[in-house]
């Protein structure tokens, strides 16, 4: 198997229990595999929450890494996907003086061009929110900082897999055991 | 409702009862069968240990006399019976001396169940008089563990705990209850864990890989199997012996793997590994089909992996999904469990005998025994080696005594040279190599199978971690046999020293006390040896006693383990000197 390091994406679908986080992060942290985002929320099934985190690691690690994780007991399921197998964004915001917007004009051309939408604007600052690649959101970042930016942060990579996960049928099973 | 509904409400409201979780705690343990517990009290789990003098008639709570102490005894009162062991510790430190015996517990895949006390749930996080985060700190080392902060959690969670420690791969569970739930009351009513949602304990058994696996048996010319503890966990040793026997293959054993076969069987070549014996080491690298069934190639047993068995095409009987090809790349992986698996592929195996392969094995043991043996069992010269001292006890006990071994030199005699009629009759830290583990691991292991003989085996680096448990085996009255192998010494450290180390013994050498004064002080009979004739009457008087033993036998300062892989070579290099 290849020992190329790659990125992958690393869903895995749990209970929703305090103290897992802990479980599944102290995974990486033996292993000494730096995370490069990692996102939880609500999955498409009531009750199931979903993990998208992303590392830097050869795929042989990330098939260790995943079974490890499946072996959580609160573990329904996790998987290991290139960025090719999925569909991916990350989203970010930033906080700019107002007076920006009339004293440097490009700014506005800027915002347009890149598909950036205005969250709010008042008398010291507005706020600009854009979702997309890691290279579209740098872009701008760095277009914008040329300007001065007040405050700024980009979330953790979300990500949906073209293939199937399967999980619904997984826990209907159990339940007809 | 209807009359059906109304009638199940009935019953649900007959079976639950108004009690504090404290009571709950005690009443679980009972519904899980629980007998015998180990632990300490202490201010955040007085509340329970109230309710463990209300039920002492029916729970034996065993005082030990430090926390390690319980989580080893436990583990020992697992690993000889198969059950989930329990030990109970208060919050803080109590907690936190627990540790060491819940990642030996992981590592060895021992159920074991601990419960801690732990502050009022108003006070957590605010740094209360022995308040600790034990659940942040035990999770990388429990299978599952979870902190109770209401009383009505309790019955479910006890129950979570003792299914997750004892199904599919066994592992510890810690439960941490804080005190306001221990005072809490609510309606109690017990229903046993049978199943989670998310957790799929024994994987199923792929037909196809069986097949697969069986093929690639029957038409092996050098076939090998080693197996290891999954086989006991498993309780495959029925199925074990009758695939070996059948299939006619040569089987080795991991450390925790010995005495699922017996010692004695013609087909057993003996434990792989570090200071394993030469045959099978050697021919490891020698065989074209290795079946590895319920171990984990674990890093003393492959040495180095870039030479370990690539000849063979590897089979791996597994129920852990995330042991095959962690370490060794495996050709057929057969998921699930080792009995069902074994029982499976039994009908499929064509009957066999290697003679001259058998023979290649022969031949080595006796360049094993020339070398290694013969001087270890039945030495000439003067001071007494540790595996003159196990064949006695060998002799005496007609191997029959469990043996339960600490960590270093003396346990790799104890396991090289015990001889093992009956199954789970091997207690010792094999992952962990956890010293002080032996004198606690055997007070468990006497107290679950008060019939067996039980034989602590351990050095005197080791004895001095856990001493203070001879209190424990004083107040229980436990006829427990314990031999302090005196080198004076760490000896293995020390073996390393001269080794490798160019004889630099840097805080190695131990000025010990009088251990036998130390035994008597607990009021234990006890005698020293320092001679090759007062030993086998002392051996015989030892195991004779219907009391505790305590033996103490000096033996040669500087004498090593051999046969030994240097740490990174391969098996093919194992040093006979």
């Amino acid at each position: 198997m290849n020992e190329e390091i790659k990125t992958f994406t690393i869903s895995i679908y749990t209970e929703n229990n305090i103290g897992l986080l802990n479980r599944i992060s102290a995974i990486f942290q033996r292993r000494h595999i730096n995370i490069e985002s990692l996102t939880t929320s609500q999955s498409e099934i009531e009750g199931v929450n979903r993990f998208v985190i992303v590392v830097n690691i050869s795929e042989v690690q990330a098939k260790k890494v995943v079974k490890q994780i499946e072996k959580q007991v609160e573990t329904i399921r996790a998987y290991y996907h290139t960025d090719e197998e999925t569909i991916y964004t990350e989203s970010c915001m930033f906080k700019i003086k107002s007076a920006l917007l009339f004293e440097e004009p490009q700014i506005q051309n800027i915002i347009k061009d890149s598909n950036s939408q205005i969250v709010t604007v008042n008398r010291e600052f507005f706020v600009l929110e854009k979702s997309g690649r890691r290279h579209e959101i740098e872009s701008l970042r760095r277009d914008l900082n040329v300007f001065g930016i007040m405050q700024f942060v980009r979330s953790g990579r979300i990500a949906v897999t073209k293939s199937e996960m399967k999980i619904t049928e997984m826990l209907l099973a159990f339940n007809n055991q | 409702m209807n009359t059906e509904t109304e009638n199940k409400t009935k019953e649900m409201a007959q079976k639950t009862e108004r009690i504090t979780g404290s009571e709950a705690i005690i009443r679980c343990l009972l519904e899980e069968g629980v007998e015998i517990l180990y632990g300490y009290p202490g201010g955040a789990i007085m509340p329970v240990y109230d309710e463990l003098y209300k039920f002492r008639d029916k729970i034996h709570h065993v005082l030990t006399r430090h926390e390690q102490g319980a989580t080893h005894a436990a583990q020992g009162y697992a690993r000889i019976s198969g059950r989930v062991g329990v030990a109970m510790a208060t919050s803080g430190p109590g907690a936190t001396n627990l540790i060491t015996g819940i990642a030996d517990a992981q590592i060895d895949s021992t159920p074991i169940v601990c419960i801690t006390g732990q502050v009022a749930s108003h006070l957590l996080g605010s740094d209360a008089f022995q308040e600790t985060d034990i659940v942040g700190i035990s999770t990388p080392v429990t299978k599952w563990n979870h902190q109770v902060t209401k009383a009505s959690e309790i019955p479910e969670v006890i129950a979570k705990a003792f299914y997750i420690a004892k199904s599919g791969r066994p592992g510890p569970v810690l439960i941490d209850i804080t005190k306001d739930a221990q005072f809490e009351e609510f309606d109690f009513s017990y229903k046993k864990c049978t199943g989670i949602r998310s957790y799929n304990p024994v994987p199923k058994i792929n037909i196809d890989a069986i097949k697969s696996a069986a093929a690639l048996i029957n038409q092996a010319k050098k076939p090998m199997i080693i197996w290891g503890q999954g086989v006991i966990l498993g309780k495959a040793e029925t199925e074990l012996k009758a695939v070996i026997e059948k299939a006619g293959i040569p089987a080795a054993w991991t450390i925790l793997g010995a005495s699922a076969l017996p010692t004695s069987h013609p087909l057993n070549i003996g434990m792989v590994g570090m200071h394993g014996n030469y045959a099978p080491n050697r021919l490891t690298n020698e065989c074209d089909v290795l079946i590895a069934i319920g171990m984990r190639f674990d890093d003393r047993v492959t040495g180095n992996l870039n030479t370990y068995a690539k000849q063979a095409k590897i089979i791996h009987f597994e129920i852990d999904p995330a042991e095959v090809d962690k370490n060794v790349k495996t050709d057929i992986a057969v998921l699930g469990d080792s009995k069902a698996s074994l029982a499976t592929i039994l009908p499929l195996l064509n009957k066999n005998s290697y003679p001259e392969w058998l023979q290649e094995f022969k031949d080595l043991y006796n360049i094993e025994f020339e070398k290694v043996i013969k001087n270890d069992l039945h030495p000439t010269k003067e001071g007494l080696t540790m595996g003159e001292v196990l064949n006695e006890i060998n002799i005496q006990s007609k191997g029959n005594a469990a043996i339960v071994s600490d960590v270093g030199q003396h346990q790799m005699i104890a396991c090289r040279y015990a001889d093992f009629n009956i199954t789970k009759s091997n207690i010792t830290s094999g992952g962990l190599g956890t010293m002080g583990f032996a004198l606690p691991a055997a007070i468990g292991a006497k107290m679950a199978a008060p019939e067996r003989e039980v034989v602590a085996i351990i050095g005197d680096g080791g004895f001095q971690m856990t001493i203070q448990e001879l209190g424990t085996v004083l107040q229980q009255k436990l006829a427990l046999k314990i031999v302090v192998l005196n080198n004076e010494f760490l000896g293995m450290v020390r073996q390393w020293q001269q080794l490798f180390f160019d004889k630099r013994y840097a805080s190695t050498e131990m000025t010990n006390p009088d251990f036998v004064t130390i035994a008597k002080g607990y009021y234990i009979n006890s005698k020293r040896v320092k001679t090759r004739e007062e030993l086998a009457d002392a051996v015989k008087e030892m195991i004779a006693s219907k009391e505790a033993y305590f033996l103490e036998v000096c033996v040669e300062k500087e004498d090593n383990v051999f046969p030994m892989i240097p740490s990174g070579a391969s098996v093919s290099d194992i040093r006979l000197s």
